[in-house]
């Protein structure tokens, strides 16, 4: 067996901690600002990144109350589910009468407002 | 569980429901019924705000003293008197749907949850409860461009506020073990050295808090989002959820984060120093007066979030009391320019008010004392709302913030001071239609408080004094 064979062993058998969640929650968290300030083309991109944004603030409740052994931060992600749906509901609608208006939804048209 | 502690929210939610249904029922109009309900399920709440215990119930969610009572006291006040401003307007401009007012009374309600908050997950709730009715009601006008594209403006950046809001929540959670503002207070003030999580997460909160007072550097949508948003609409945006954004501020910095006051201290300083040079210079070559009105909202947070950084009761009482002062004075400006039509239609130019002096002196003498006050000129409001917090900061030996507080308040007295010009010494633009009753009402009401407020300050100031001791404790 090689050593680099060795070494993915090793891997495999590391156990997956707080650490690893905490870094996925950030990965999503600095995707979902990416998606919002560097995307030029599409504004259901946008909502889609503000989703992101929630579920990585929902990851970090589950492994952080899995950490502590603390029910709060569960509870914390079922709100923050619910309210996600609800804003996703407003977001969508408010899309819909902006493109009633415009007949577009390039996010780079959004800028009749400036001054 | 003591849930009757919690009565004023529990009333105002569930007259907002039966409100709801009583305005779906009839086949006919009913904007204007479903507004004086609303009106009055304010009022209603804001007399059991004034007699509400103190305490906390619902396990620790809620807090109740007087620092939640005269900040609710005031939001309610505020949201009434926001809902006065539309009615004239949205008949006018055909916005004069039933939702309109009770959208308004949800995210009254949403405000009140969040200046009551003593839990991250009420605070979350309420602030969500607030933003939710608000990114409707700014895209209320369905048919304009301009209304839709606000709405979508104030939708990307709220939701992206409230995410990193969250982001932070989890992070204080996660570092501290609880979200309840009493256990994070004590485990703070236990520890010797906090750990960078929760500095972390507390500087994420604040972000998330800064974006809903459009403080610097998270004003950006606050110009967009008033200019496209209907005018009453824009008043309410001034006025209330500022209010309530503040006192939550407040209540989390100085509650729970208390010890780490080294750690935010710096922080919401250059906030403050940001927002009062941006509204001192952004401000001076607006030609749109709603524009012109949020980059002076954003530099008015600048001198109230001046109270904040300094930290101490005087500080808390100069910013509780320039809140107030704040929030009428904005609502009477807003009157004058939600009355603002030119043969039936609205308009909302610097230049539109030339002449108004001659044309309709009432109006002008009252658009004329809010201008006065809001550059901080004696004996009106304005200027002793500016006057305690800068007593407070010089005080505690803050030089630098007091020093650039009065610098952009004669930089921003600058393009007060032009719109009083153009009203008295421009000639005539053609005559502005005449005001309708409700909004001189407004413009009356708010203007009296205005000019009066100097011959009895003492009542507001003793209430300030009792809402600050309550937070310092």
């Amino acid at each position: 067996m090689t050593p680099a064979i060795m070494a993915m062993g090793g891997i495999t058998e590391m156990e997956i901690g707080l650490a690893h969640y905490l870094t996925v929650g950030a990965i999503l968290l600095v995707l979902g600002i990416f998606g919002i300030f560097v995307n030029r083309k599409n504004v259901i991109v946008i909502l889609m990144s503000i989703e992101l944004i929630l579920l990585s603030v929902n990851l970090n409740f589950v492994a952080f109350s899995a950490w502590l052994d603390d029910l709060a931060g569960q509870v914390f992600a079922m709100f923050v589910l619910t309210v996600a749906a609800a804003e996703a509901a407003i977001g969508l609608a408010i899309v819909v009468i902006y493109f009633r208006n415009r007949g577009s939804i390039e996010v780079e048209d959004i800028s009749t407002l400036r001054g | 569980m003591i849930w009757t502690l919690a009565l004023p929210e529990l009333v105002l939610a569930v007259s907002g429901l039966v409100i709801l249904a009583a305005g779906v029922i009839p086949k006919r109009d009913t904007f204007f019924p479903v507004s004086m309900a609303c009106v009055g399920a304010l009022l209603l709440t804001a007399v059991l705000v004034l007699g509400q215990g103190d305490g906390t119930a619902l396990s620790g969610h809620y807090v109740s003293d007087a620092f939640s009572g005269y900040m609710k006291f005031l939001a309610l006040a505020a949201a009434a008197v926001g809902i006065l401003l539309s009615l004239d307007y949205n008949e006018k401009e055909g916005l004069a749907r039933f939702e309109f007012p009770i959208l308004m009374l949800f995210a009254t309600l949403g405000m009140m949850v969040m200046i009551s908050a003593n839990d991250l997950l009420s605070l979350y709730i309420g602030l969500e409860l607030l933003s939710l009715p608000l990114y409707v009601i700014a895209a209320f006008n369905r048919d304009s461009g301009r209304s839709a594209e606000a709405g979508l403006k104030y939708f990307v950046l709220g939701a992206l506020a409230s995410g990193l809001l969250l982001y932070g929540t989890t992070l204080v959670y996660g570092f501290a073990g609880t979200t309840n503002f009493d256990r994070l207070g004590e485990a703070f003030s236990a520890l010797e050295g906090v750990s960078p999580g929760v500095v972390v997460g507390v500087v994420f909160v604040i972000t998330g808090l800064a974006f809903k007072v459009s403080a610097v550097p998270f004003h950006m949508w606050t110009p967009d989002v008033y200019e496209g948003a209907p005018t009453p609409v824009t008043a309410f945006f001034a006025s209330a959820p500022k209010v309530a954004a503040i006192a939550l501020l407040a209540r989390v910095l100085l509650g729970p984060f208390g010890d780490l006051v080294g750690q935010w201290s710096q922080v919401i300083t250059l906030i403050s120093l940001g927002s009062m040079i941006l509204g001192g210079f952004a401000a001076i070559g607006q030609r749109n007066l709603k524009r012109l009105m949020a980059y002076s909202s954003i530099g008015h947070v600048g001198y109230a979030l001046m109270g904040l950084a300094v930290g101490t009761d005087i500080g808390l009482r100069g910013l509780l009391v320039y809140m107030a002062i704040y929030v009428f004075m904005n609502l009477g400006t807003f009157a004058v320019l939600v009355s603002m039509r030119r043969q039936g239609r609205a308009v909302e130019g610097v230049d539109d008010l030339a002449g108004l002096g001659r044309t309709d002196p009432v109006t002008a003498m009252w658009m004329a004392v809010f201008m006065f006050s809001m550059a901080g000129i004696p004996p009106l409001a304005g200027f002793f709302g500016k006057l305690y917090v800068f007593l407070a900061a010089v005080q505690a030996g803050y030089w630098t913030l007091a020093v650039v507080g009065v610098l952009t308040s004669v930089v921003s007295a600058y393009y007060y001071l032009r719109i009083v010009k153009v009203m008295y010494f421009d000639a005539p633009a053609g005559s502005l239609d005449r005001a309708p009753s409700s909004l001189t009402l407004v413009m009356a009401g708010t203007g009296l408080f205005t000019v009066l407020f100097a011959l009895w300050p003492a009542p507001m100031l003793a209430a300030a004094q009792a809402a600050a001791a309550a937070l310092l404790g």
